[in-house]
């Protein structure tokens, strides 16, 4: 895991070509995405050219890009009567059924995130790939090319609706039967859409519309501020550094 | 003649050897599996969907309620995911404590895998003698964050607190008394350290126990050996990691690869498998408990010696001691806004993993700049190995399955998340 992310992403461009668009790394990971139309063909070389050789798809996700950085509470700006103390909008858990947040014109609202990782090399990459937004999500089932990816296309079909072209056996996965909907998108609630319990008069379950209220209480909140920069706030290395001026303060005065 | 059908079978979710709420369902022709189907989702609880709808570090109780059986390991990989956004590095004492840590829920998941796995295939003794150490693992959790279970005890930055000096001795009871509670406190009188001390080099015995009621057990092996061979290459293919990958001989552990915390500094070795079978397996998982054994010893030599700081003082992600929010209004409200609001991540992505004593346990974390996790995905050991289980037991017997699955580790906690 040491080698410089800029000779991996070289790698890519170099192999790939316009067909990826290597992103920004981070732990050592580098993010590469990839449209929709190479994804079969760019995961198969990355899986059986030498200069790759990801043998194990390690983890895939679906990610649901709607609202992002998109905060609750303005903190950047204050009115007259000061900073606002009501939270407006609808972040996560903050809204039920009915006040769903709308998606309208969400250009790649939905991406597919693939780990994948080199035995050989020791290496891991990131992929992403945008589920085109027309009417269906599709995007080609990696399956055929690691196996380990079947339940997690399942799953991201389950939680979050993008259908994978071509995997064998698309069923939800970890909803109820008969569930309808997706969860894991930003514009389903929390607090879900029906409730199930046992009604002993009808002495079976049944199904009923939630009763509960959103109760998130803590709103989503974005600060742009010196926060970033942790590295000005480590007092411990401040510490450090003013016990050895001490010290060496003290030497200097020792041999005056 | 009789028209042969193909039986179809129901296995579980109320089943003792389901290990949880595994519904599987099996196409049985005679008594060998065609088609094992399981059905998972029983346990869902949305736990990415909910740590979207919390604070960082209010996330962090979530990640012990995944695998509930390897709690700590869990939250290290969070946590891990979030020191890396924020860009910070945690003391060496809080690094070392984390190793240690890791090590002993490594121990007890699989003390509690070889209880679990022994009672399955009908080795009732060694789940009584498993349960009798495991007892004092979960008391070293108690000692250290208050919960037997459920620890919540790393932090991003560090731990919560330093390991306490004393170790809590058992009282008197009616069900504890004279040669009894002398045994069960003979350990106790000095710090949670000494306790942790005498428990890694007492427990070599004790595997040496299990072993001689497993190892060269002639049922054991019968139910064993030759079953759910997993070849390298399928192991790769299938999403395999951890005891899985290396019981069929593939060197691999994060531990010694992409080493994390402090597992640079410990010597240890990786027990590897030769067959890919479920008895290779078995082999590997009792090494790695002796290795762990080993990698705690060092952790406490290292621990003794070096008192300091477990926790980063960087007050941006830390909240100021109790002492001081007593004197100062200042500190007081940044308790308050770092328990309500929490703090901000800088905007980015980031996939944490470490060696979790089922396999590989990752964290994917996408930060847009907020107080939540914009995405919080765990990638679960489990359910890679559970996805597989149809292929492993095609054309096994129908008691092969029970041993498969106890192979495969699973806990429905972080397979339904």
């Amino acid at each position: 895991m040491s080698e410089p992310a800029k000779a991996i992403s070289e790698l890519f461009t170099s192999r790939f070509g316009d067909r990826v668009t290597p992103g920004k790394s981070l732990g050592g990971i580098l993010t590469v995405e990839v449209g929709v139309d190479s994804w079969l063909e760019v995961c198969r070389a990355l899986r059986d050219e030498e200069d790759f050789r990801f043998e194990q798809l390690t983890d895939l996700c679906g990610v649901d890009y709607l609202s992002y950085g998109q905060s609750e509470w303005d903190t950047s700006d204050a009115s007259t009567e000061g900073f606002g103390r009501g939270v407006e909008g609808f972040g996560p858990g903050r809204f039920n059924w009915a006040e769903r947040p709308e998606a309208k014109d969400v250009k790649q609202r939905f991406g597919v995130v693939v780990h994948l990782l080199s035995f050989k090399y020791n290496r891991r990459v990131r992929l992403r790939c945008f589920a085109p937004d027309e009417g269906m999500l599709i995007v080609p089932s990696l399956v055929e090319i690691w196996s380990s990816a079947n339940w997690y296309e399942r799953e991201a079909f389950d939680l979050f609706g993008i259908v994978f072209e071509g995997h064998p056996d698309l069923r939800r996965i970890m909803t109820d039967y008969g569930f309808t909907g997706h969860p894991f998108r930003k514009d389903f609630p929390l607090i879900g859409n029906v409730a199930v319990r046992y009604d002993s008069q009808k002495k079976r379950v049944v199904y009923e519309p939630v009763e509960i209220e959103p109760r998130v209480g803590v709103p989503r909140v974005l600060r742009n501020d010196s926060r970033y920069n942790t590295d000005d706030f480590d007092l411990a290395a401040d510490a450090e550094a003013e016990a050895i001026a001490a010290k060496d303060k003290a030497a200097g005065e020792q041999e005056n | 003649m009789a028209e042969i059908r193909n039986y179809t079978m129901n296995f579980g979710p109320q089943h003792p050897a389901a290990h949880g709420v595994l519904r599987l369902i099996l196409e049985l022709d005679g008594e060998t599996v065609v088609r094992a189907d399981p059905h998972v989702g029983l346990l869902h609880r949305a736990t990415e969907k909910l740590a979207e709808s919390k604070p960082y570090n209010q996330n962090i109780g979530y990640l012990d309620r995944l695998d509930y059986m390897s709690m700590m390991c869990n939250e290290h990989a969070y946590v891990r995911a979030i020191e890396e956004l924020l860009g910070i590095e945690p003391p060496a004492r809080a690094q070392w404590i984390r190793t240690m840590f890791d090590e002993i829920t490594r121990f007890s998941n699989h003390l509690l895998w070889i209880a679990s796995a022994g009672i399955d295939l009908g080795a009732m003794t060694v789940f009584i003698y498993a349960f009798r150490e495991r007892e004092m693992v979960m008391d070293m959790y108690e000692a250290v964050s208050g919960a037997r279970m459920h620890a919540g005890y790393y932090r991003p930055g560090g731990v919560y607190r330093d390991l306490p000096d004393t170790m809590p001795p058992y009282k008197e009871s009616r069900w504890t008394k004279g040669k009894d509670l002398k045994r069960r406190n003979e350990w106790r009188g000095g710090s949670l350290l000494d306790f942790i001390e005498a428990f890694a080099i007492d427990v070599p015995g004790k595997i040496d126990e299990y072993e001689t009621l497993l190892t060269n057990n002639r049922i054991w092996k019968q139910r064993n050996v030759g079953i759910g061979v997993l070849s390298p290459e399928k192991a790769m293919q299938m999403g395999c990691s951890g005891v899985m990958l290396r019981g069929s001989g593939v060197e691999w552990d994060l531990r010694k690869k992409q080493p994390y915390a402090m597992y640079d500094q410990v010597e240890f070795d990786i027990p590897v498998g030769v067959g890919g079978d479920c008895y290779d397996r078995y082999l590997v998982r009792v090494e790695e408990m002796r290795q762990s054994a080993k990698i705690i010893l060092q952790c406490v030599d290292w621990l003794k010696k070096n008192p300091g700081h477990v926790m980063l003082k960087n007050f941006k992600v830390i909240p100021p001691t109790r002492e001081e929010m007593k004197d100062d209004m200042e500190a007081l409200i940044h308790h308050f806004k770092l328990f309500t609001e929490g703090y901000c991540v800088p905007e980015g992505e980031t996939y944490a993993a470490v060696e979790a004593p089922k396999g590989e346990f990752g964290c994917y974390l996408v930060s847009d700049g907020a107080n939540k996790p914009f995405r919080a995905h765990f990638r679960a050991p489990g359910f890679a190995h559970l996805s597989g289980i149809n292929e492993l037991s095609r054309g096994h017997m129908l008691a092969d399955v029970v041993a498969i699955i106890g192979t495969l580790d699973l806990v429905f906690g972080e397979v339904d998340r």
